[in-house]
């Protein structure tokens, strides 16, 4: 289909394939772009919330022109049980900054002005194009990459694997395992539409300010799940997900969990006359540290979703991506100017520069933390969120008991569901996890 | 409380271009299906698979939205076969 040869290819037009590809094409470099998806982000799905200081070091005034909803001025933290919530709320007049640090974005949109703004550095993009298979000569070295257009093979020195979680190039060549069930999350997303006054209103907040609100609870059946909700500026993004493995083994249907967790007192309100204009489904990477893969070979690096690289803690996935795609074009420049082949040996920069980079640093903390509770998905998704939300109600409600008795009520309930000796081994097991 | 819902009521909402006549997914000749296979009768958020009249699970793709659920529960077994739909087609998100 092109007969030229490229110096990389780009396999993705997500965040870190666009990272990738906008970091190398304004270093000069001749990069080719491919997506299966009508434009880009037509594949792509996403809460969603974005970082600014990960896009400002690859587009340093990306706020002039890229299409941001709403800059974040408050997070609530929600643990609910069927009819309540009880929750952890952050907000701050410091987030009203020049340069805010948090924005939610519709990725449809984001990813079309990230795209435009690869173009403009010189990516030849070509969409509506599946890579189908990576070309490998005998020693497994990658050459090119073959795609379903006639005559669909296109060579390269290097190829940038942005294909995300779902990607099937890399596992077909054995490059990397598929994800396993235990470690991705199945999300489920849903649009709602309001005009911005009445999201203002209900969310107390004025002009571009935002809320994102995060919870966890019995909406997830006892699986290991997340729930939450964004504002944008004319619209509403609420949804959940849960590991797939949890799901497999529970049966439960993830539209009908969303649909009663819309519909959950605390939740039904603020949606309340909205328009649904899409609903979406995703897997989100949740296996942490211990699940990223080899991330570099003779003429092949691994970037974004597909690398495994997401915080479920800190819930940060798109900056991992736009972090390592940005690494993986700065490594690839950096062996292409010194005139290195793009031989294992060379592209272990890229890893290199990641080790360094806080993006390890913040998986390798958290290296136990899936572990922790994906195995204990029961007491910290199920029972905690009850007892906490009896604690809170025996607290508040006032009926002539004694607060002496109400204390001892409390902590029996939380006894009777775990023990003493299991109480002790979740705080110490999450303490440990933690640091 | 139980609310009853009809994924095909938030599929509508979503924009498609099917491929016609080469689904994307395929099911196995099975006699009996496993869990795995079971569990996506309820679990693919688009209701994609659905158990037939003598007892094995169906496939129809139509509505898909490309997540890969089914592929990690599935694909490596050889229960269900998966690619990508040809470019261009399948899921077209306008928000994602």
């Amino acid at each position: 289909m092109i007969e030229e040869k490229f110096d990389a290819i780009v396999v993705g037009a997500g965040m870190a394939g666009n990272a990738a590809a906008y970091t190398m094409a304004s270093r000069g470099l001749k990069v080719l772009q491919l997506e299966r998806g009508e434009y880009p982000g037509s594949k792509n799905v996403q809460g969603a919330i974005m970082y600014a200081s990960m896009l400002e070091k690859i587009i340093p005034d990306f706020r002039e022109d890229a299409p941001l909803e709403r800059h974040l001025v408050e997070q609530r933290f929600w643990m609910m049980d069927d009819k309540s919530h009880t929750g952890m709320h952050y907000r701050s007049e410091d987030f009203n900054e020049d340069k805010p640090n948090r924005y939610t974005i519709v990725r449809a949109q984001f990813d079309k002005w990230f795209s435009r703004k690869c173009r403009d550095m010189g990516v030849t993009l070509l969409t509506e194009t599946t890579v189908t298979e990576l070309i490998q000569n005998d020693q497994g070295k990658v050459l090119g990459v073959k795609t379903d257009r006639k005559g669909g093979a296109v060579f390269a020195d290097v190829v940038v694997l942005a294909e995300g979680i779902n990607g099937l190039l890399g596992p077909r060549s054995g490059l990397r395992t598929s994800p396993k069930p235990e470690t991705v999350a199945l999300a489920v997303k849903e649009m709602h539409f309001l005009p911005a006054e009445t999201i203002e209103s209900r969310f107390n907040v004025k002009g571009d300010e935002g809320v994102v609100i995060e919870m966890v609870g019995t909406f997830s059946k006892g699986m290991t799940g997340l729930g939450f909700l964004y504002t944008n500026k004319e619209s509403i993004s609420v949804g959940l997900g849960c590991l797939v493995s949890d799901f497999a083994e529970t049966r439960e249907s993830p539209y009908a969990m969303l649909e009663g967790f819309k519909n959950h007192p605390s939740i039904a309100p603020l949606l309340e006359g909205s328009e649904c204009k899409e609903y979406a489904a995703h897997l989100i990477p949740e296996g942490g540290y211990k699940e990223i893969p080899q991330l570099f070979g003779d003429g092949w690096v691994v970037v974004g979703d597909a690398a495994h690289f997401n915080n479920a803690i800190h819930r940060e996935g798109s900056n991992l991506a736009m972090t390592s795609g940005r690494l993986a074009g700065e490594a690839i420049h950096r062996i292409k100017a010194a005139r290195d082949p793009m031989t294992k040996e060379h592209l272990k920069l890229y890893k290199q520069l990641l080790d360094d980079s806080f993006l390890m640093k913040d998986l390798k903390k958290y290296k136990d933390m899936p572990g922790l509770l994906h195995t204990n998905s029961s007491n910290f998704f199920l029972s905690y969120p009850q007892l906490v939300s009896q604690a809170a109600q025996n607290f508040l409600r006032v009926d002539g008991t004694s607060k002496l008795e109400k204390e001892k009520r409390t902590s029996r309930a939380f006894i009777e569901k775990r023990s003493r000796i299991g109480l002790i081994s979740d705080a110490v097991r999450l303490a440990f996890a933690w640091r | 409380m139980t609310i009853a819902v009809r994924v095909e009521d938030k599929l509508f909402q979503n924009r498609y271009l099917v491929d016609a006549g080469r689904p994307h997914i395929t099911v196995a000749v099975h006699e009996k299906p496993s869990a795995n296979l079971m569990a996506l009768t309820t679990i693919c958020p688009a209701k994609c698979y659905e158990l037939n009249e003598k007892g094995q699970v169906d496939v129809t793709p139509d509505g898909c939205m490309e997540c890969g659920t089914c592929r990690v529960l599935c694909e490596a077994s050889g229960e269900i076969t998966w690619n990508y739909p040809r470019g261009g087609y399948g899921v077209l998100y306008k928000f994602g």
